[in-house]
């Protein structure tokens, strides 16, 4: 399957292992990348605070890219907080005909327009795993199930509300796929109270305190529920959970020290990739134990 | 007519007992409501059963619950509804989140809610003396409030909230809604200091997680989390207002690094917000260099895990068309008025799309 790829910003920025480990899953899944490196940052819904019609003629550019790349089946992302910004504006756009004939009226000296098609479609990895490529295929590529490890899921907040945005009518299963793929990879899903709330990035520079205390709450309710490790579609998310994991134990007050891998990451593993080659040398919390973890199953 | 169960979250604080749950079976019509069922239980089986509620048709805003762990009005949840979504069978009941629990399923709004309202100043402060009949006002200038103006004060949204959860302090969703009310309505005269007090405030618009917990369990759409992103909007675009929590920074940092370079360059991110968006005052600015100092010790994690390179740090390629990017930022950016469209007031349904049902009366 060829798709018109979005990376994000965060992922060729500060989690460079996302943008890696995408790169190596995609051709054992026959996911065709063809990377949008002209697109612009999605505004993560700063933007989107700043000037509402800013951020939608830019996401506008980019969908107008990928609507050009030829073959493509659609727009794929991976990151929650593209996705949540991305559908914000799509759903503005699709809405009105008058304002997207005015959007795209920015657009047009570079000769790109945004083009309503019912059948047009922008979805995270997660959502392009279970419906565009299915779970039967993933279980089928699956070389090294990952029995015994404890994975909590961690959605991030884009992708699961507004329901009434994110196409839940039509796949109200999507607050369930990371348990259900979990599952198919041979590992076992957790459950936990924090896996549809907030990790706290947003407010990480404005509201410290707010931001590490659920980041914290989080970790620590995973831990509780003894996961060996955090499952995220969204570089964000993983910012907060990992890289400032650390400091979100001052915020609890307790010790953390849970791995969060990113999604590509998981489902890298359980198709034979190795953890290096996976970029999970690159975390701030230490993956060795989810590391020996899956060598053991290698060594079985 | 099927039998549906129902789990209530049981509390009395007056017998000293612990809070515990309680199973009932009711037998009702698919497509009455939850509250239905707990006033049918209460009728039946046991009197004692807490619930506030009174108009049964989602306009007094009495009887918000938590409905298997979603904040909810119980009169606006069909029964069948939260049957299906029950996981074990049983559809739970519980009182709302983020507030203290009086009875059962009623909790204190006064202690939480209505304490936050009165907060933000929910009446109109006028310039000078009242007209001697109405205030007359321009229809289309209220336009604007109408969604916050829909709010009915039932709580939900605050019960839903997960700013609130972890800081009680958080002026929260419903009062920040009502705060936009007031900031959006031409009568009132002090709009920029309620806006500088919402800003300044720790606990204000700036403490908002941009969850959308609120957007989605509001029964009436009043979508509080953007009306408190239109007060962001109006506190640094309109009013330029400089908070204490780094607000402002963070939105000029974020937007005027997207405009050079296109995509986002995450290292200049932190020091221009500490810097209210510039990176010179970032590093001249004490306060500023304070909150660098406090980073220092995430960004070493980061330099020692090798996700992030010293010179990511300080290179960031700009995209091959940023002068399509910057143009686009021009265009808009240089227009009196800002564009925006609120499908909550024109509709979703595109008007020409529509069949034309009018034309046919």
């Amino acid at each position: 399957m060829k798709v018109a790829y979005w990376p994000g910003c965060v992922s060729r920025g500060f989690t460079p292992e996302l943008h890696g480990s995408m790169a190596l899953v995609a051709p054992k899944l026959d996911i065709e990348l063809v990377e949008l490196d002209r697109a612009n940052c999605c505004g993560a819904g700063v933007i989107a605070e700043h000037n509402q019609e800013l951020v939608d003629t830019l996401n506008a550019r980019t969908f107008a890219m990928a609507q050009k790349v030829d073959g493509a089946a659609g727009m794929m992302n991976i990151c929650s907080t593209c996705q949540g910004a991305q559908s914000e504006c799509q759903q503005r756009l699709d809405a009105d005909s008058a304002y997207r004939e005015h959007v795209n009226g920015h657009l047009e000296p570079e000769g790109l327009g945004y083009e309503l098609d019912g059948g047009w479609w922008n979805k995270n990895f997660l959502w392009l795993l279970i419906e565009e490529i299915g779970l039967e295929t993933v279980r089928e590529r699956v070389v090294r199930p990952l029995e015994g490890l404890r994975v909590a899921p961690f959605y991030g907040c884009y992708i699961v509300r507004p329901t009434s945005r994110l196409g839940y009518d039509r796949f109200p299963e999507r607050d369930r796929y990371l348990e259900q793929l979990i599952e198919v990879l041979g590992g076992t899903p957790i459950d936990y109270a924090g896996k549809h709330r907030c990790c706290g990035f947003p407010v990480i520079t404005m509201a410290k305190e707010t931001s590490l205390r659920q980041a914290g709450r989080h970790l620590a309710d995973a831990i509780d529920a003894e996961a060996d490790c955090m499952v995220t579609p969204c570089p964000l998310c993983h910012l907060n959970l990992d890289l400032q994991q650390p400091d979100a134990a001052k915020y609890v007050e307790r010790d953390l020290g849970l791995p969060v891998l990113h999604l590509p990451q998981l489902v890298g593993l359980a198709l034979g990739l190795e953890p290096r080659e996976l970029g999970m040398n690159k975390h701030v919390v230490g993956t060795r134990e989810v590391q020996r973890k899956v060598s053991e199953l290698a060594a079985a | 007519m099927p039998d549906y169960a129902l789990k209530i979250r049981r509390y009395d604080p007056e017998s000293g007992e612990a809070a515990y749950w309680q199973d009932f079976d009711v037998e009702l019509d698919p497509e009455r409501s939850v509250l239905d069922g707990i006033l049918k239980v209460k009728d039946d089986e046991d009197a004692s059963i807490g619930i506030r509620c009174s108009c049964r048709a989602a306009i007094c805003g009495s009887c918000g619950v938590k409905i298997n762990g979603q904040s909810k009005l119980a009169c606006n949840t069909r029964i069948s509804d939260a049957a299906a979504r029950a996981s074990n069978g049983a559809i739970v009941v519980e009182p709302m989140g983020n507030m203290p629990v009086l009875k059962d399923l009623i909790v204190d709004m006064d202690a939480v809610h209505w304490k936050k309202v009165q907060r933000i100043v929910p009446w109109l402060l006028p310039e000078g003396d009242p007209p001697e009949r109405e205030y007359i006002v321009d229809a289309e200038a209220m336009i604007d409030v109408t969604q916050s103006m829909a709010c009915i004060q039932c709580g939900v949204c605050v019960s839903a909230c997960l700013s609130l959860e972890v800081d009680p302090e958080f002026i929260g969703p419903a009062a920040l809604a009502k705060a936009y009310r007031f900031v959006g309505d031409p009568r009132d005269a002090h709009t920029k200091e309620r806006l500088e007090d919402l800003a300044d405030d720790p606990h204000g618009i700036y403490d908002c997680t941009h969850c959308f917990a609120c957007i989605e369990v509001c029964p009436k759409d009043v979508a509080p989390m953007s009306q408190i992103m239109r007060l962001r909007r109006h506190a640094t675009a309109d009013y330029g207002i400089k908070d204490r929590n780094n607000g402002y920074g963070h939105e000029k940092a974020f937007t005027d690094i997207v405009e050079k370079y296109g995509t986002l360059h995450e290292a200049q991110l932190l020091p221009r917000s500490y810097g209210q968006g510039s990176l010179v005052r970032s590093q001249t600015d004490p306060s500023s260099l304070k909150q660098l100092a406090e980073a220092f010790p995430t960004v070493l994690n980061g330099l020692r895990s090798g996700k992030v390179s010293p010179l990511k740090v300080l290179r960031h390629p700009k995209l091959p068309d940023q002068d399509q990017v910057r143009r686009i930022y021009h265009a808009i950016e240089s227009k009196d008025e800002r564009l925006e469209l609120n499908l909550y007031i024109v509709g979703e349904g595109d008007v020409e799309a529509e069949p034309d049902e009018e034309g046919e009366r």
